[in-house]
């Protein structure tokens, strides 16, 4: 079973402490909801923990090894959505999300299947019922749909880890209800999910971290 | 490897796309080259006395002129980010894009060069070795470029404040580039300045690609 953990991280960023002593640990089919007010440290907390920035103390582990020991094995096991939508305006959703799976495809045999990268990457879009605009270009799409290019990217190629930062921004109902089923069912195969929301659209039976909680008094 | 081919592709694929950047470079270049015969007179002696060194800075500026953009559009619309949390170790990443940088900006500039070196009447034994130079030193350009370029992410004005960075570490480049020409047009052989570019392609290969990733690094974080 593996597990993912961070032990007493302290973030500071811009000359300021953002947040210490915090903890949090996920197993398989966890999910975890991070709250808080705005600028109390949810997406820095994702970013610890994609690995994007080092803790100032304490550390981010799975399976008990530090993620900064090997950042490639974490990153093959994880995904992460920040605040940008990374679609290129000139090239077609399909060309958009090609890439970046078969960044992935090696280390997956569905994946590297021949054909295999393009029927995960149609299978994906339907899912997130963008299924028609597969060969528009980038540029025409408006911030729900280069949203949900950017979801339908995790969903293609599998990775046990999503780092969800306001996944629920520019998204509309149909397109939330599509979130929530995938975020089931990629806990019901055995995944691991955290969130970051101030929305009340958050897995029922997550577990909740308030980042308020973990202000430096002052 | 196939990580390093995919950006490749993928970058080449935007480039083409997008089109103008490397034919701006090339019009960059040329016209540049050509403002000096309007400057210091038609005299054909002084047009071949300063041709290789006229080249040499124009393919220099020009070469600096689109490495602004080698990270800044992935760095605004978040895909720096999430290179850097890919498969790919993120020195494979940064060479692939400097690969690309030196394939849309360098090899042009190295096809052009001929061209403007008739237009400077550059004695006709000089063109080889300007050929070979350019080739030996244009992707060491791009490389040294790529660390500025990693350097400058998130700053506003970065396009100043990268020529600030760069241009210093492109006078090696230069002095040997252009002294190679001069030596041959002089009568010389031109090994040794040829063989100095080839040991600052090849200490740059494995060095800028490091340190521009650490710089990306900072940049992202």
């Amino acid at each position: 079973m593996p597990h993912f953990t961070g032990t007493d991280l302290v973030c500071f960023r811009g000359e300021r402490t953002v947040f210490t002593g915090l903890d949090f640990a996920l197993g398989a089919g966890d999910a975890l909801v991070l709250r808080g007010p705005n600028g109390s440290g949810k997406s820095s907390l994702l970013r610890l923990m994609a690995g994007l920035s080092r803790p100032l103390a304490g550390a981010v582990t799975w399976d008990d090894e530090s993620i900064a020991d090997n950042p490639e094995a974490h990153n093959l096991r994880m995904h992460y959505i920040g605040h940008a939508d990374p679609v290129k305006p000139v090239l077609t959703v399909t060309e958009n999300l090609d890439f970046w799976t078969l960044l992935r495809s090696k280390a997956n045999d569905e994946l590297r299947q021949p054909n295999g990268v393009g029927e995960a990457i149609k299978s994906a879009l339907a899912r997130l019922g963008i299924g028609h605009l597969a060969d528009v270009p980038g540029r025409f799409l408006s911030a729900g749909q280069k949203r949900r290019v950017n979801l339908a990217r995790i969903l293609a190629a599998p990775a046990t880890l999503w780092l969800l930062d306001e996944p629920h921004t520019a998204l509309d109902q149909a397109a939330l209800r599509s979130l929530d089923d995938a975020i089931a069912e990629h806990r019901r195969g055995g995944g691991m999910v955290v969130i970051s929301s101030h929305a009340q659209a958050a897995p029922e039976d997550a577990d909740a971290i308030d980042l308020g909680q973990f202000q430096e008094r002052l | 490897m196939r990580g390093f081919i995919q950006i490749v592709r993928r970058d080449l694929h935007l480039a083409l796309r997008q089109g103008m950047d490397s034919l701006m470079v090339v019009a960059f270049f040329v016209i540049a080259v050509v403002l000096f015969p309007f400057g210091v007179g038609p005299e054909p002696n002084t047009l071949a006395r300063i041709a290789p060194g006229v080249i040499w800075v124009a393919a220099l500026l020009s070469s600096m002129l689109s490495l602004e953009r080698l990270f800044q559009t992935d760095f605004e619309d978040g895909s720096l980010e999430l290179l850097a949390l890919q498969p790919v170790a993120l020195e494979i990443t940064v060479m692939a894009k400097v690969s690309v940088h030196w394939l849309t900006t360098g090899l042009p500039l190295i096809i052009a060069a001929p061209l403007l070196a008739v237009l400077m009447n550059l004695p006709i034994e000089g063109f080889v070795p300007l050929i070979i130079a350019l080739s030996l030193g244009t992707p060491a350009l791009s490389l040294i470029g790529a660390i500025g370029a990693a350097l400058i992410l998130g700053s506003r004005r970065g396009g100043i404040l990268l020529s600030l960075l760069v241009l210093p570490l492109y006078i090696p480049v230069l002095i040997f580039g252009v002294s190679a020409v001069d030596a041959v047009i002089g009568g010389f052989s031109a090994k040794p300045q040829l063989l100095i570019l080839s040991g600052i392609l090849v200490a740059a290969l494995p060095l800028c690609p490091w340190a521009g990733a650490a710089a990306v690094r900072q940049g992202i974080e």
